[in-house]
């Protein structure tokens, strides 16, 4: 679903992310770990068009998308949530989800002023999805809050609505966990795998939660140095010299890097 | 000062079609600022383009500035309108990408030009004497139907606005340009594209300043530098949006009202002020305008009317 090809993003004189070449299944639930620093954010940021690689390609699809701009890589079927919240909070929470779908008619101007018909025939469907979206992930109750006076966690989950207002071929799930208790990050879970299972979603998730990454993903791919440094299942990931290597930092006296074999 | 009946009621009409041009300018900036989160530091120069294209394809022929085409005033207005949005849109399309201060900056810049353009080129406009042979329409009804005819015109162009900028604020067109303010990289992420949008709301604001720079010439029948210094038109419109409510099309014509009841107020205080005093009566009035937004804005930190989200659309 998604093919990363040698792709290269340097920072000054930094390659945050270096001939790196991944691929993600079509209908899984793909992890990406790895230490701070490792370029998984870069890389995601790539695909997701907030910016230009140096050099290598992404395809979605079988469709050579490097490069495009996030606006145009959504309408393709990419859609993603943030490490943090990106929510309208000057929004409510049902205008969050109402603003989602591409080609509104009422998005032109134009057609506002003179189709207004066709505008609230348009809307009544677009409601009744977000309706029914707010309903799955049990958000109705602050459907008329402010977006902005949410709880972290709820924005996450406003975020996960967003995605499901449109059928994405693939979403990016950027620390999806992150700032978020451990009963609701259950339920955000149980979500992700009903969507895989149920709507055919395919996910690529980054994640530092090592919990969230074994029950949700497989398979798992770990990258250090801005490459990829193997993939497989979690429980052969936890068994990797090199991983754990990667892990406590390369050199054996530093041993204050994130335990992966302990989560 | 003799005050009659009659000298009360033109004053009035006055102080109506002053606030209406104002409710012009105010509803153009709230779709920039309010809708779109767009810092327009330059009023006055989109202002000062509508206002000399008007002044110049309607005013008499004169050896003095360009001229003499004879437009009838209702179809200067909309070549006003397209005029400024020209220039609008150059600006924005370089500038729109860029992060929020860019913009404030070029549209200062570009205000500044624009009207040192004018005041120099004396060929184009008269320099700094300027244009004051504007005719305004309905003047040969004489006082006051005619007056109470430009009323009723300016009136009417605002509440066709205030209806046009209603919609937009309900509309889908609406909801993605507050989503783009809210949060640009997660608008973009949901397929918003964040140029066009601001573009439209920028160019689209620009004309509407342009249409208020045109009334403004014909109203005061003149257009000259001193009628586009930024203290009288970029930045007490801010002040009147601000004070109104940005984001609430209603705060915005509440916000004109309400401050240019109190800037016009105070000139009719400071005339009686000693002669040395009255000399500095402008910097008086400036000082007022701002301890009175000091003063709404520990009250009211959002305006008088705060944005609310709209109703749903049915």
């Amino acid at each position: 679903m998604i093919r990363v090809d040698n792709i290269t993003k340097r920072f000054g004189g930094i390659r945050a992310v270096d001939d790196c070449s991944l691929h993600v299944t079509k209908g899984s639930i793909t992890g990406l770990i790895g230490p701070n620093g490792a370029g998984k954010s870069t890389l995601f940021n790539i695909i997701a068009g907030t910016f230009p690689p140096d050099g290598g390609s992404v395809q979605l699809d079988g469709v050579d998308v490097t490069g495009w701009p996030a606006h145009r890589l959504f309408r393709a079927g990419l859609a993603r949530t943030f490490q943090i919240a990106h929510e309208f909070a000057r929004m409510t929470v049902l205008e969050n989800l109402l603003a989602v779908p591409a080609g509104q008619a009422g998005e032109n101007l134009l057609t506002a002023w003179t189709g207004w018909a066709r505008v609230r025939r348009e809307e009544a469907a677009i409601r009744q999805r977000a309706e029914a979206v707010l309903g799955e992930l049990r958000l109705e109750h602050v459907a008329h809050e402010l977006a902005g006076n949410l709880s972290g966690g709820q924005k996450k989950l406003v975020e996960l609505a967003r995605t499901m207002m449109w059928q994405p071929k693939v979403v990016l799930l950027d620390e999806i966990g992150a700032g978020v208790n451990r009963t609701l990050l259950s339920e955000i879970a149980g979500e992700i795998e009903r969507l895989n299972r149920d709507h055919g979603y395919t996910f690529f998730v980054i994640e530092h939660d090592m919990d969230l990454i074994a029950r949700l993903c497989h398979p798992v791919i770990v990258m250090a140095e801005g490459r990829v440094l193997t993939q497989g299942s979690m429980a052969e990931i936890r068994r990797n010299e090199a991983v754990i290597e990667a892990y406590l930092g390369g050199g054996r006296t530093n041993q204050n890097g994130a335990g992966i074999g302990a989560a | 000062m003799d005050i009659t009946l009659y000298g009360l009621m033109m004053y009035g009409l006055a102080l109506l079609t002053m606030m209406a041009i104002y409710g012009v300018l105010c509803l153009a900036l709230n779709l920039q600022w309010g809708f779109a989160g767009l810092f327009n530091a330059g009023i006055a120069g989109f202002f000062a383009v509508g206002a000399y294209a008007t002044a110049i394809l309607t005013a008499p022929e004169s050896p003095n500035h360009l001229g003499g085409y004879g437009w009838p005033p209702l179809l200067a207005l909309p070549v006003a309108m397209a005029l400024a949005g020209i220039i609008a849109w150059p600006v924005g399309r370089i500038c729109l990408g860029l992060k929020g201060d860019y913009l404030a900056m070029a549209t200062i810049g570009i205000a500044e030009i624009i009207r040192l353009v004018f005041k120099n080129e004396s060929w184009l406009a008269n320099g700094t004497m300027g244009i004051s042979t504007v005719p305004r329409p309905f003047e040969s009804l004489g006082q006051p139907w005619g007056n109470l005819a430009f009323l009723a015109l300016v009136l009417a162009i605002v509440i066709a606005l205030y209806f046009s900028a209603e919609r937009a604020w309900v509309s889908p067109w609406g909801r993605a340009m507050r989503a783009i303010r809210d949060n640009e990289t997660a608008a973009a992420a949901i397929g918003k594209d964040v140029v066009r949008f601001r573009l439209e709301a920028f160019v689209l604001g620009a004309m509407v300043m342009g249409l208020g720079g045109g009334l403004s010439a014909m109203y005061f029948k003149f257009i000259g530098a001193t009628a586009t210094e930024p203290l009288l038109t970029t930045f007490l419109v801010w002040v009147m949006l601000i004070i109104g409510g940005s984001g609430n099309n209603k705060g915005a014509l509440l916000g004109a009202a309400l401050v240019w009841l109190i800037w016009s107020g105070t000139e009719l205080f400071t005339n009686r002020l000693p002669a040395e005093w009255i000399t500095r009566s402008s910097y008086i009035r400036t000082l007022l305008i701002g301890v009175l937004l000091i003063v709404v804005l520990q009250r009211f930190a959002k305006g008088v009317l705060p944005e609310r989200p709209p109703k749903r659309i049915d």
